[in-house]
């Protein structure tokens, strides 16, 4: 057939191992790793009420953790996770009403969310370090 | 025409659709509504009230009838939320069904006693001696 390309170069199948990286999947996958973040997050929150409640003896050792390098470095980050996945959940709210849907809002409302998620946490950081 | 539609071999396995699909649906999403208020209030107003991760910052702030309702509702609503996200991980991922039970059944039992600690001491701060 003239103009026939060879096969090498024809398309093939959408396979998943050579699918191009999406944002709608990083946003999707992110989703659930901040979920799992999110669920770490809530048990060192019952940890740090229950700590507390135990006394200034008990809560000593777990206030020192949380004011210290990983301590402040894990609530950024657990910021982060809660920014991203507040945005990207009203974004599936959204989606679950059968708007942007079109990959084109797709991709933008998932950058939208992630930006936010990078944007949220150095807001609330300089708030509260420079606020009032 | 019979509700469900699985064959009656499925039925009697009890393999097939578990026809509880729209319940997970509904309160992923009814606890998600809620969460937008609820941990949006909390993580502002704990970031923005307490000075450091003091012992009286933290007493001062459970101590507040507001912030103690506030907590309260989060820890319910987010344990309920993050139990239903979780066992959908596990489903997904985990695929030997002894630990896919194990998981599962952790992911029920876990946020229940966790729940049940961090509700007591939001109490204890606020009515204990």
């Amino acid at each position: 057939m003239a103009g026939a390309t060879r096969p090498g170069d024809r398309p093939i199948s959408p396979f998943v191992s050579i699918w191009r990286w999406h944002v709608t999947m990083a946003s999707s996958i992110l989703h659930r790793v901040t979920g799992v973040g999110l669920y770490g997050g809530m048990l060192l929150l019952c940890g740090w009420l229950m700590v507390i409640a135990a006394g200034p003896e008990a809560y000593e050792p777990f206030g020192a953790f949380l004011a210290g390098p990983i301590g402040q470095v894990g609530l950024y980050l657990l910021v982060a996770c809660f920014a991203y996945h507040l945005a990207n959940g009203i974004r599936h709210l959204v989606f679950d009403t059968g708007h942007g849907m079109k990959p084109s809002d797709a991709e933008t409302t998932a950058w939208f969310a992630i930006l936010f998620a990078i944007a949220a946490p150095i807001g609330l950081w300089a708030l509260v370090t420079f606020g009032g | 025409m019979s509700k469900d539609k699985s064959t009656p071999l499925g039925r009697v396995r009890n393999h097939g659709a578990a026809a509880e699909g729209t319940g997970h649906f509904v309160g992923q999403r009814v606890s998600a509504i809620a969460l937008l208020f609820v941990a949006t209030w909390f993580v502002l107003s704990a970031a923005l009230s307490m000075d450091g991760p003091t012992y009286l910052a933290a007493i001062d702030f459970i101590s507040q009838p507001f912030n103690a309702v506030g907590l309260i509702l989060l820890i319910m609503v987010a344990l309920y939320h993050m139990r239903l996200g979780m066992g959908e991980v596990v489903n997904d991922y985990v695929h030997k069904p002894f630990a896919k039970m194990a998981l599962l059944l952790l992911n029920t039992l876990v946020p229940l006693v966790i729940a049940a600690g961090a509700i007591f001491a939001v109490l204890l701060v606020n009515f204990g001696v």
